[in-house]
């Protein structure tokens, strides 16, 4: 049996009485793109804290290529290759644009502070190309980001170019698996035309797995190579769109007791 | 040829209107320096002020580049990482007494300076670990009250460390005699040596951190400044990262305290007061937080303000002068400046004439001012016989009138000026200028509640933007 690249074993957190996540088993393969869905407080961006080390699972285990991640601080998990972006978005609102993204290659540089101050050959060096993979991984979104861009702060972007600054960053942190939390909410039909052809472009040219939340089943259909659905953090049902998105389960959860889907 | 959208966004700076004139032009051709030509202008202009001033003037300058390199350090902490760190008077008592320990006859310990000096920086920076530990959990007001309480404790352990069996600290009569630093084969003595010792350690300094912020380190500062879960998300590790910034603040502070140690030649716990603390806050804020050319500047001008303040004259002068000014400023078209003015003066004439022709011997008091600007004044204000008391009722009626001011508009604002501006100068000649260290606190409180109204982000700070 091949290893997955993500593996969560019957994970499980409670808050309070409250279960929020209920023995989630799911896993996501190299080259994957895979869709969590499921309706409002089904427990997704919580399975994004839980991979990330944000939360710590009360009961289950959490695989990265192999290797147990529960338990380590989040800045060591991103180091080991989990990015991810946030539903509402959480830039370095005072900082530019360019070091807004220059800031996730803190885990793999190794510059101390001592061989910033003196300029020392290695510390010149790394600085020399985490700037050029910025302006790079930058322009990536056309030119909407790049040129004068680079040293404004980001705090004078508008809200899209914001949500692609912070796709940038996560994958400033050279990931293996990209978690993005619903790249296309507050969008306008274009842009969120967009974001499909974005997370495919993500895995087509980039190379990297992809984890998406979202809500917008045009973009899920678009994407996805499997769809995850989840209720009461619980998976309700797995499979292709079609599947999932017909599933009784599914449609009951979004829809309620007794309704059916024609067409 | 039609011009693109991103080139005019591009040149938006550009087509903004800035200052005209001499001073747009000068300020535009700073700008346009490369930073190192800054600094080398900067530092040579400031080499040239002990070749023309007083002793006095030098002394006055080595407090403002210690008040600098105090404000420099705490924006580590404070204007990048973003940690409300009111522990830091601590750091810099450490590395003052740390020094006096390493080099007087307090426990017969004598180093050479270039052995102390080290010493007491790694020192004082592993305090700032220890004492950033609280960091890991806290942030924002609760940080600030446990830092703080880190300040108070260090002044009761240099207040009663004497009585502790060992006498390490001197208790309240704190540590006299420390030896001067000894570098070159030469002793410093003059107060000119030490200015160019404290403008080259202070060139280093902002040299070094200036680096450090645009490199990895200071960029993680800034981005747990913005925000911390972020950070940790984007491979930072955030806990490690803030105990660097608290390491390295004290160790700034470390480096000050020991120049300062041996250039007052002994340490006080006076030195080491609260109240210190906020001036170091003071001018860190007036510069602007998180701008290292601000947090220099700032500490300079606070520096320069208080020592200016000490003296009545110069008090005065500063008092006058700041309302002349902003009269100036502030009021148009001149036709008003103009009534404003005359009747004050009108006012002030008129009262003194029938107070002093009523009741002669009740006004027998003299203007705490002195100089010429004292005999002008002489003729215009009244002062009683009994200061005191007068000015304390004045000093009421003028806080009512500043607090009325803004509640009028249009003709009866004007009239209440009037009133206020004598009442202002009454007050100043009465009760202010006799208590400079009084009065110097108070200014300053105006003056940085002026500038947060006018300009919270600082002299040279960039306005910053909170998360919402």
């Amino acid at each position: 049996m091949s290893r997955s690249l993500l593996e969560l074993r019957d994970v499980s957190v409670s808050f309070g009485q409250l279960k929020v996540v209920d023995g989630l088993d799911l896993s996501v393969e190299e080259g994957e793109i895979v869709s969590l869905i499921g309706p409002n407080g089904a427990g997704k961006t919580t399975v994004f804290n839980l991979i990330t080390g944000v939360y710590t699972p009360d009961s289950g285990s959490i695989h990265l290529d192999g290797t147990s991640i529960v338990g380590r601080p989040p800045h060591e998990i991103a180091t080991m290759g989990v990015a991810r972006t946030f539903q509402s978005i959480r830039l370095f609102l005072n900082m530019s644009v360019r070091e807004n993204v220059m800031v996730a290659g803190y885990g793999r540089t190794t510059a101390r502070p001592w061989q910033s101050i003196v300029r020392t050959r290695k510390a010149r060096r790394e600085e020399h190309e985490e700037r050029a993979l910025a302006e790079e991984l930058l322009s990536f979104f056309g030119q909407r980001l790049v040129g004068y861009r680079f040293d404004q702060p980001a705090y004078s972007l508008s809200y899209a170019n914001r949500r692609r600054l912070e796709i940038a960053r996560a994958m400033a942190a050279r990931p293996r698996i990209l978690l993005l939390d619903e790249p296309a909410a507050g969008m306008n039909p274009q842009e969120t035309h967009e974001i499909t052809a974005l997370t495919s472009r993500l895995r087509d040219e980039k190379g990297f797995t992809v984890l998406v939340i979202e809500h917008d089943m045009h973009v899920v259909e678009g994407v996805s190579d499997r769809v995850v659905a989840l209720d009461h953090g619980a998976k309700i049902a797995e499979g292709s769109f079609e599947h999932v998105a017909l599933h009784p389960a599914v449609v009951e959860s979004y829809m309620g007791k007794g309704a059916t889907v024609t067409g | 040829m039609s011009i693109g959208v991103d080139q005019w966004v591009e040149t938006a700076d550009s087509r903004r209107l800035g200052p005209s004139g001499w001073w747009g032009r000068g300020l535009h051709r700073w700008k346009s320096l490369p930073p190192w030509g800054r600094l080398a202008i900067v530092v040579a202009l400031a080499a040239l002020v002990p070749l023309f001033a007083s002793d006095f003037i030098v002394r006055v300058g080595v407090n403002a580049l210690l008040l600098a390199l105090l404000a420099v350090g705490l924006n580590v902490s404070v204007g990048w990482a973003g940690l409300l760190d009111l522990g830091f008077i601590a750091f810099y008592g450490f590395g003052a007494y740390a020094f006096a320990l390493l080099s007087s006859d307090q426990i017969g310990v004598h180093l050479p300076t270039l052995v102390a000096v080290p010493l007491v920086v790694v020192a004082t920076g592993l305090l700032g670990v220890l004492l950033g530990l609280p960091s890991r959990r806290l942030s924002g007001d609760y940080l600030a009250i446990v830092t703080l309480f880190f300040s108070q404790i260090f002044l009761e352990l240099a207040l009663n460390f004497d009585r502790l069996g060992v006498d390490l600290t001197g208790g309240p009569n704190g540590i006299a005699g420390v030896t001067p630093f000894h570098l070159f084969g030469r002793s410093l003595s003059s107060p000119t040596s030490y200015f160019y010792l404290f403008l080259l350690v202070l060139t280093v300094v902002v040299t070094a951190l200036f680096f450090l912020e645009r490199s990895r380190t200071g960029r993680a500062w800034r981005a747990v400044h913005d925000d911390a879960l972020a950070a940790e998300i984007m491979t930072v590790p955030v806990n490690r990262v803030k105990l660097m910034a608290f390491a390295g603040g004290a160790a700034i502070a470390g480096l000050a305290g020991s120049l300062f140690a041996s250039f007052q030649l002994g340490v006080y716990p006076l030195n080491f007061q609260v109240q210190f603390l906020i001036v170091i806050y003071a001018a860190l804020i007036l510069g602007g937080s998180g701008s290292l050319p601000g947090a220099v500047l700032g500490g300079v001008v606070v520096a320069v303000l208080l020592d200016l303040l000490r003296d009545p004259g110069q008090a005065s002068a500063a008092f006058y002068g700041v309302i002349v000014i902003t009269l100036i400023a502030r009021v148009r078209p001149w036709r008003r400046l103009g009534a404003i003015v005359g009747a004050t003066v009108l006012l002030g004439f008129i009262v003194h004439l029938v107070a002093t022709t009523l009741w002669p011997s009740a006004f027998e008091g003299e203007v705490e001012s002195t100089g010429r600007l004292a005999s002008v004044l002489d003729s215009w204000i009244v002062v009683p016989t009994e200061p005191a008391t007068a000015g304390n009722w004045a000093y009421c009626a003028l806080i009512a009138c500043l607090l009325a001011l803004p509640l009028l508009r249009g003709w009866r604002r004007d009239a209440l000026v009037v009133p206020t501006l004598y009442l202002a100068a009454f007050v100043w000649e009465t009760r202010l200028v006799g208590e400079p260290s009084i009065t110097r606190q108070l200014l300053l409180g105006a003056l940085l509640v002026v500038m947060m109204l006018a300009r919270p982000q600082g002299l040279i700070g960039t306005p910053r933007v909170e998360r919402v």
